[in-house]
């Protein structure tokens, strides 16, 4: 699904230069559900801003389902965004002024779908992450987990191959907090691959995998049999 | 998906009725003020006459006061009227294809057949070829003949509006006026005319009224009809009937000729200067010789119809629309920017740099869509309130570029264009933002 060699990443600012990631190397196989862990500022974000193709990067390759990214225009990166990619922030990031039917929309309309398709894919999602009675609302009148679940909706409704959450929990407490990971993993069953950020130690169990970030690198890497299952069948029986 | 971004510019007007009133009302100003100077400067460069300005010649002769020179401001320029004996002998000229010698006058005016209540009407003393010469169009009828200049007989030419107050617009060619005693002979009616400006007359003023009459040339020594345009004079002489008015160095008087070849507009320069000379020798004309030929708009800057101060005003209009668009520029640059992690967030969900350019630049394009409505009415509305102010001359000017829907859209496209120049650099400069330095976490 998505295979990263050597990636490099610098932030240079007049005084320092920071080495967001070194050499940063990666898979991920279609289906899966990994977990990164990390000390804060590790690198964590930086990874997956790449990976979502929201940030170029020095040096190293990136394949995102079988694409070689690395020299993609503009165009081309934000197609293939919206096509394979779904984002969830811990911040949500919902758009303030538009209702939750019209905030799912937005991926949607990028995708230039007809009205129709989009309907039928927006109370879909709604169904997914139950919240179809409160389509009208805007997010300033939901609470922090509806709001991060019309988030989920909004990166399921263009049925992404690929969620990448940045700790989608981190601004829940935590009974909220397992309703998303429930959420996430229900996705993950349906087979979406899914990539989480997360500083939880419980949550980050419940995943596939494993991984360390530290100082811009995957410092152990754990194979599946960690889990002693596959993907998929571990998905289910959560 | 140009109808997606229309509606997030809706939504953007919603979240942020403040700025978006002050960035519409920053373009509005521009856009009335500018075509407010542009109204006025528009009617006063105007000209009428189109091709056959380069043909028609008003003369002027400096029959002026030896120690003083008419134009104490530009001191080369010989007077813009002539004396009636000036005037006669320009007139009697073979050499122009046309020619005219005119003045203003108006009387009281009645009917003699049924009640028409007495009116004053502005009178036109000319001669017959004034009205081939300016093109004038004719509802009923036409020019009187050669005779009628000559005898005179007692003809008249009615405007159009004037024919409507008299005989109820009715063809009243045959019809008589009483005018002066005198019983004068309807022969024919005007359609419409009021070029703008009023350049055959602009002495008088280049926004006056059009006259409601005309009225063969040699009615005026005869009638005794004095100028009830303007009249100046230098000289110190005594004038005790109307004979000695017209025998005195007082000038009253305008005259056009129409010379269609470089030839005859050289030989008729040569006619004014020899005749200057010849009069020099009766002790007249005791200036330099100092002719003019002036084609109509020659005319017009010689009597700087479009004054410095207008083009000074009409680039201190647009000078001010551009500082209103840099406004603009700087509001749309702010208000974009505090939009950019949504935009942000946007780019995440699968939006290019360019769907986040043309989102932003619609959203420009609608604020300058309201700006150029909101201007279109602030500039009429402007021009009423100094027509109440200044009276005629605006409401003259006006004419010339009417209000009607298609200048209305004329000003709203250029309000747009300005908008989407000013939305180009803010709608560039949130597309090249990068979107993950936004998505962090707050
Ligand atoms: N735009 C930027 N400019 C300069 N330095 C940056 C920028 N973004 C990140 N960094 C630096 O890169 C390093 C990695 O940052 P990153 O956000 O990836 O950390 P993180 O692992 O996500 O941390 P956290 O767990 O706190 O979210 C940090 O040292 C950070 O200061
Ligand atoms: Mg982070």
């Amino acid at each position: 699904m998505l295979s990263m060699t050597n990636v490099s990443k610098v932030f240079r600012t007049d005084l320092i230069e920071t080495h967001a990631l070194r050499n940063f190397s990666l898979e991920v196989k279609a289906g899966e559900f990994l977990a990164v862990t990390g000390p804060s500022g590790s690198g964590k974000t930086t990874f997956l801003n790449i990976a979502g193709l929201l940030e170029p990067y020095e040096s190293g390759s990136y394949k995102l389902d079988g694409i070689e990214v690395t020299d993609l225009s503009d165009d081309a990166r934000s197609k293939l965004r919206n096509e394979k990619i779904g984002f969830i922030f811990q911040s949500f990031n919902l758009m303030p002024d538009l209702n939750v039917y019209d905030n799912i929309d937005v991926p949607l309309r990028y995708r230039r779908m007809k009205a129709a398709e989009r309907h039928e894919r927006i109370t879909n999602a709604l169904e997914i992450v139950g919240l179809a009675a409160r389509m009208k609302h805007i997010p300033a009148q939901l609470s922090g987990g509806q709001q991060q679940r019309v988030a989920i909706a909004r990166a399921i409704a263009g049925d992404p191959k690929l969620i990448m959450a940045d700790e989608p929990t981190g601004n829940l407490d935590s009974l909220m907090a397992r309703q998303v990971m429930d959420l996430l993993e229900k996705i993950n069953g349906m087979g979406t691959t899914v990539i989480m950020v997360t500083h939880d130690p419980e949550l980050a169990r419940r995943a596939h995998r494993n991984v360390q970030v530290v100082d811009g690198q995957i410092t152990d890497f754990k194979p599946y049999e960690v889990r002693g299952a596959t993907p998929a069948t571990a998905s289910m029986g959560a | 998906m140009f109808g997606y971004y229309m509606q997030l510019a809706l939504a953007s007007f919603r979240r942020n009725p403040g700025l978006t009133s002050l960035m519409i009302f920053a373009i509005a100003l521009g856009i009335a003020v500018c075509m407010i100077t542009l109204t006025s400067y528009r009617a006063a460069a105007n000209n009428p006459a189109g091709e056959r300005g380069e043909i028609l010649f008003s003369p002027s002769l400096d029959s002026w006061d030896p120690e003083n020179a008419y134009d104490k401001d530009d001191k080369s320029l010989a007077p813009n009227q002539l004396t009636y004996r000036d005037a006669k002998a320009l007139y009697a000229s073979e050499i122009p294809d046309r020619k005219i010698i005119t003045y203003k006058t108006g009387d009281i005016y009645t009917r003699p057949d049924k009640g028409m209540d007495p009116h004053y009407i502005g009178t036109r003393m000319t001669s017959r070829d004034f009205f081939a010469m300016f093109e004038v169009p004719f509802l009923h009828g036409g020019p009187w003949d050669a005779k009628a200049d000559e005898g005179p007989e007692p003809v008249i030419v009615l405007s159009k509006e004037e024919n409507e107050k008299a005989f109820g617009g009715e063809n009243s060619v045959g019809k008589t006026l009483f005018w002066k005693g005198r019983e004068f002979r309807v022969v024919g009616v005007l359609d419409h005319w009021e070029p703008m400006p009023k350049y055959f007359d602009v002495n008088n003023g280049a926004f006056q009224d059009m006259e409601g009459a005309y009225v063969p040339f040699a009615w005026g020594p005869i009638l005794e009809l004095g100028s009830h345009g303007n009249t100046n004079c230098w000289k110190t002489e005594i004038i005790d009937s109307f004979q000695a008015f017209l025998n005195s160095e007082c000038i009253w008087f305008s005259a056009w000729v129409e010379l269609r070849t470089a030839d005859k507009q050289q030989a008729f320069k040569e006619f004014m200067d020899n005749y200057v000379i010849d009069q020099k020798k009766h002790g007249r004309f005791p200036r330099p010789l100092n002719n003019y030929l002036y084609d109509v708009d020659g005319w017009m800057k010689r009597n700087k119809v479009v004054q410095d101060d207008n083009k000074a005003m009409l680039i201190m209009a647009f000078a001010f629309l551009a500082v209103c668009l840099v406004n603009t520029v700087g509001l749309l640059l702010a208000k974009f920017l505090n939009a950019a992690p949504i935009a942000g967030v946007r780019r995440a969900l699968g939006a290019s740099r360019r769907d986040i350019f043309w989102q932003h630049l619609t959203e420009s394009g609608v604020v300058a869509l309201a700006g150029g409505i909101v201007g279109g009415i602030l500039g009429v509305l402007g021009i009423w309130a100094l027509r109440a102010w200044y009276g005629r001359f605006v409401e003259e000017a006006t004419r010339v570029l009417p209000f009607d829907e298609k200048n209305f859209v004329i000003v709203v496209a250029i309000a747009v264009c300005a908008g989407l120049l000013a939305g180009l650099y803010p709608a560039w400069r949130i597309g090249r933002a990068a979107p993950a330095s936004y998505l962090k976490v707050q």
